[in-house]
């Protein structure tokens, strides 16, 4: 080993596709491995939980934990990160904001488990068996780690000190962010590490977006022939860049796609979706209540629209439990 | 005036659920409507609190969902008649805004009776008391919001579960 700073990446619930942007760091991953060991890395390295537990508190330089915080085990794996590392960079949408998998907090535990172990037209599962915590196999008492009813960002589970957006964090941030940890040129403690303006300023197709926007109806991008020069607001599809902070280059722009809001809020806005409900509704073209009740349910799920990736993090966090239904940890 | 919680339920006041409610008015029209209800003494329920704002246009989603993640069981935006804002288009604005995040705070598990719009002009205190009286009535009626907490979910001991 030698000395030059350690640092720790780990995933909780996510996909994968965070630890595929550190591999399309490309050529410049080189210089990342170049200037630091990476001492724990479970999707590419066997290094096992107790070689992280055997090292000083304190002794990583940095740890980049993806993935929103829905287990016992992520939860412990987390806790455990942050004694060890003097920053923790809160890595993707999922952890910044709990991401896709914190739509699961539109549903209470014992629905996500039923939909994806009984229910899902892919499921083949005769004896309707689920995840137990305990269990017992050929004489063996098995554990396994339990889930939680409420998904949690990783900022409602542990200390966070700097966010890297995206779903996934791009290539440009992600070594930005690398050097300016070992540089000791970071902001200050819990900023974002990405512009502070919305999607809309570096938006290629800024010049065409109408003074006044006004919709009367909302089309989804497989609904309408799209050209690759005009607002997509303006065409009529709902896209969040007005809502959402900037620093992805606006790649789904340029693919000629909607922006989904996967960047998260600016630092002026707590609640990304809420603020997004407020910016396209005032779009709306009338102002006779029926009129706009049409007009608005041409948007065929608002939660699953404006909080696509923010739901945990929102100000309400999850869909109230019904009435009477006592919450399981 | 508001009636005072013993008026309101009689004898068994001490037991009834009250209601708490966050009522934005608007500075130009609902807001005086509630000072002139005052001023002529007209009684009505004691359970909003009132906030008053220029324009209704100004109620940013995420000050009903504060008000909401904060205790609130109820919240009432009241503006100007459409046509009568001060500022032309504000209360237009509310209303887009109100039936979508009426819809969404309908799949988050928050029912219609509480979160409730009213056009209120400057002389119109009784129609003010009308509306305040009767979602005060409906609230009461579905009882206590209860936002689970997260935090509090998260802190129980693992459970046993029989293996068959």
């Amino acid at each position: 080993m030698t000395d030059k700073p350690k640092v720790a990446f780990y995933w909780c619930a996510s996909c994968g596709g965070c630890e595929e942007a550190v591999v399309d760091l490309a050529e410049k991953v080189l210089d990342v491995v170049a200037a630091v060991d990476i001492v724990f890395w479970p999707v590419a390295l066997d290094f096992k939980r107790r070689d992280v537990e055997a090292m000083a508190d304190g002794s990583l330089a940095a740890a980049f934990l993806n993935g929103a915080i829905r287990s016992t085990e992520q939860e412990e794996m987390v806790q455990l990160l942050r004694r060890k590392a003097q920053t923790v960079v809160s890595f993707g949408s999922c952890s910044q904001l709990g991401g896709i998998p914190g739509l699961a907090n539109l549903f209470d535990l014992d629905g996500v488990l039923a939909s994806a172990y009984l229910e899902s037209p892919s499921t083949v599962n005769p004896d309707g068996v689920l995840p137990r915590p305990h269990s017992e196999a050929d004489g063996h008492r098995l554990t396994i780690p339990r889930l939680y009813e409420t998904v949690r960002s990783l900022d409602q589970v542990i200390d966070v000190d700097y966010y890297l957006p995206g779903c996934a964090p791009t290539p440009a941030l992600i070594a930005n962010a690398v050097m300016a940890l070992l540089a000791g040129t970071l902001p200050p403690k819990g900023s974002v590490l990405a512009p502070d303006v919305a999607l809309c300023d570096e938006c290629p197709r800024k010049k065409t977006k109408p003074e006044q926007l006004a919709l009367a109806a909302f089309k989804r991008p497989s609904e309408v022939k799209l050209n690759e020069e005009d607002c997509l607001l303006a065409q009529g599809v709902l896209c969040l860049g007005a809502a959402t902070r900037s620093g992805c280059e606006a790649p789904c722009i340029k693919g000629n796609m909607p922006c989904t809001g996967c960047f998260g809020p600016t630092s002026r806005v707590k609640d990304q979706g809420a603020k997004a409900l407020s910016a396209i509704a005032s779009m709306v073209e009338s102002n006779d209540a029926a009129e706009i009740e049409r007009i608005l349910s041409s948007i065929p799920d608002p939660v699953g629209t404006l909080y696509r990736y923010s739901l945990p993090a929102s100000l309400l966090r999850r869909k109230r439990p019904a009435a009477g239904v006592a919450t399981k940890g | 005036m508001p009636e005072t919680t013993m008026e309101a339920g009689g004898g068994a006041a001490a037991a009834q659920f009250e209601p708490k409610i966050v009522a934005f008015f608007c500075n130009w029209c609902t807001y005086l409507a509630a000072d002139l209800a005052g001023t002529t003494r007209l009684k009505y329920a004691p359970n909003i609190r009132v906030v008053r704002l220029m324009c209704s246009g100004r109620i940013d989603p995420q000050f009903v969902l504060d008000a909401f993640a904060k205790g609130a069981d109820g919240v009432l935006i009241g503006g100007c008649h459409p046509g009568d804002c001060h500022y032309e288009s504000g209360n237009y604005k509310t209303l887009r805004r109100f039936h979508l995040l009426r819809r969404m705070l309908r799949d988050l598990g928050i029912e219609d009776e509480r979160f409730r719009l009213e056009w209120i002009s400057a002389s119109e205190a009784e129609p003010l008391r009308i509306a305040v009286n009767d979602m005060v009535e409906k609230v009461r009626a579905l009882g206590p919001l209860n936002l689970a907490v997260p935090e509090e979910q998260h802190a129980e001991a693992p459970e046993e579960v029989a293996v068959p």
